[in-house]
């Protein structure tokens, strides 16, 4: 069983992230669990969301505690919240940031953990140049379909189009695809680096 | 067909196909996302006819519920916790009456101190309401326990409860195999009242009974939760007949053919409970759960044949009865009542507290080597508990209790972990 956990804030979309992961891995045949982390809906707060993903019937119903898949939304909340807790030493991370995770003071953290599966993703930047307004969530999807493989671009773009509609829902799209190309050449450069 | 979609969703999408005339409800979390779907439903024109009434408060949601049910008309209503509260006087005439109405109860706590979150606490609160009551293990169930709540309601004219936890299912999205409108229409036949508010056929309904019949029709009330424990099972046999699926039923079982200590549960939990069953039954230990799906009528020999092969009972419960302990538990032990076997209650989950599965286990792990407490409050902060009995011992003016307690675990305001 894969288990995600999406940290960020209020108004970031972060329940939908988890939905709409859950809605990709439905659609690619697979069973999968989303549900928030419920009561601080206010804007700004803390907010996290849990997905699971399985190939048979999900029964557990706890929060997810040791994550194999860590999405951060909003790198302000590494000073905020533990957002490691639990994560398991093969863990994927992404973190919308521009920086790099060494430039993000993670250096420590990064050591315990595959470096490949760590990496940062200017997801707000890319969210602003297709919709025009800061929101990383289905971004940040298109970076994990490149970065783990565990879902495909396809997926996420339908499940994107199921919680989204017309504009919104296209440029969302856009945006996921160009996430999912920066991502994929990321990783070939950093794969080029490691080689040399 | 499969859908990715809310549990919400999925009741609202199941309520629609059960053609309900009249909806009225009043918003309260956990349940909004329900009775909006709904509403969005009837305004698209794709549940028709049907009359979506926006009402100023739970007390005249079942009010409302009432007067359309008693003019023959198939009624819907959900609620939650203080919501179901301050209906209660009239869910008791809604039973008394005998009006099939069906209301999903979003299971969540009741304050003080005010809490959102879930656990049983509500619809327990309602145990003797006359109501029927069934409780989902997951939003596949909930959605099918709606359809059958419709049927069991309509067959014996008493009004039932669909439980599903709050937040655990209502707001989590998963699969769910969601009927045809068709197979629906050919499991539940249209409505037919007993009694029906007609000006061409005028009765009345809802006299003033003294003591020259009250117990008589009260007695009803009991013969007709008797009939539900025969036609719940048979409800669930012809649902799975034409829908390919077992739904409901009085109880459920797992692991327990052999099993020497039986977790007895409510709700979601069974399915965190089931994955730390399996882990336990992988160390060597012979456990299983009895899921409880009708907790009223409650199913006394059902559960009693389920459990009277164990050597241990533990009943995992998120209500409370403060000054005794379980209540799900006292219905259990009625069940078991000259049998020998050591029971325990696990209170867990209160307002939302997390059940985790590693905590089942190693609570579950006490009690099969009988060194659980008989009462055990799990996952319980001893510090904080005992932190503030030392306060009151030593100051008058100790203060109210839940800002104390939030000092004392450090949070300027409630946090979800």
């Amino acid at each position: 069983m894969l288990q995600v956990r999406i940290h960020g804030r209020g108004g970031q979309g972060v329940v939908t992230a988890a939905e709409m992961l859950s809605i990709a891995a439905f659609e690619q045949g697979r069973h999968a669990q989303a549900f928030p982390s419920f009561g601080s809906e206010r804007t700004g707060a803390p907010v996290v969301a849990f997905c699971r993903i399985d190939d048979r019937e999900i029964r557990l119903r706890e929060p997810v505690l040791a994550p194999d898949v860590l999405i951060v939304q909003d790198p302000t909340l590494l000073h905020q919240v533990d957002v490691f807790q639990g994560l398991k030493p093969d863990g994927y991370v992404l973190i919308n940031s521009t920086r790099s995770f060494d430039e993000l003071g993670l250096a420590e953290v990064s050591a315990k953990y595959r470096h490949e599966r760590l990496t940062t993703l200017p997801a707000t930047e890319i969210a602003r140049k297709h919709l025009g307004r800061p929101l990383p969530n289905a971004v940040l999807l298109g970076g994990f379909a490149a970065l783990s493989g565990l879902v495909s671009l396809e997926a996420v773009s339908h499940a994107i189009g199921v919680k989204f509609t017309g504009k919104v829902a296209a440029a969302n799209v856009a945006a996921a695809a160009e996430a999912y190309e920066f991502m994929k050449k990321e990783m070939q450069e950093l794969a080029h680096a490691q080689a040399n | 067909m499969l859908k990715q979609i809310e549990g919400s969703r999925a009741v609202a999408e199941a309520v629609a196909l059960c053609r309900p005339e009249v909806i009225c409800a009043y918003p309260i979390s956990p349940q909004t996302h329900i009775v909006e779907g709904l509403g969005e439903l009837v305004k698209a024109g794709t549940l028709t006819p049907c009359e979506f009434i926006n009402v100023e408060s739970e007390f005249a949601a079942m009010s409302v519920a009432i007067g359309s049910s008693a003019t023959g008309a198939r009624t819907y209503t959900a609620t939650a916790s203080q919501g179901l509260l301050f209906m209660c006087e009239a869910v008791y005439n809604a039973s008394g009456l005998g009006l099939p109405i069906v209301m999903t109860v979003a299971n969540r706590a009741i304050g003080a101190p005010i809490n959102i979150w879930n656990d049983h606490s509500d619809s327990m609160s309602q145990r003797d309401s006359g109501w029927l009551q069934l409780f989902a293990e997951s939003n596949q169930e909930a959605l099918d326990l709606h359809i059958q709540a419709f049927k069991l309601g309509e067959e014996l004219s008493m009004p039932v409860m669909v439980c599903m936890d709050g937040f655990i299912l209502t707001h989590a999205y998963e699969r769910v195999d969601m009927p045809a409108q068709a197979e629906v229409d050919a499991f539940l036949p249209p409505y037919e009242p007993r009694q029906v508010l007609d000006p061409a056929e005028p009765v009345s309904i809802g006299a003033m009974v003294g003591p020259e019949a009250f117990m008589e029709v009260r007695y009803l009330a009991h013969a007709k939760q008797t009939m539900a424990l025969e036609r719940i099972p048979q409800i669930a046999d012809e649902f799975a007949q034409r829908f390919g699926r077992r739904s409901g039923g009085l109880v459920s079982t797992y692991r327990c053919e052999d099993a020497e200590t039986i977790v007895v549960a409510l709700g979601s939990v069974i399915g965190t409970l089931k994955d730390a069953v399996d882990e336990m039954r992988d160390g060597g230990k012979k456990v299983g759960v009895l899921g409880v799906r009708s907790f009223r009528p409650f199913p006394l020999a059902a559960v009693r044949a389920a459990l009277q092969g164990a050597q241990r009972v533990v009943v995992l419960e998120k209500s409370f009865s403060v000054g005794l302990g379980g209540v799900v538990s006292t219905d259990v032990r009625l069940a078991l009542s000259g049998l020998q076997m050591h029971g325990y209650t696990v209170v867990a989950g209160l307002g939302g507290r997390a059940i985790t599965k590693a905590s089942l286990v190693r609570t579950l792990t006490e009690a099969v080597a009988d060194k659980l407490q008989p009462l055990t409050f799990m996952d319980l902060d001893w510090g904080i508990v005992n932190r503030h009995l030392e306060r009151e011992k030593t100051t008058r003016r100790s203060g109210p209790i839940a800002e104390n307690l939030l000092r004392d675990v450090g949070a300027v305001a409630s946090k979800v972990h």
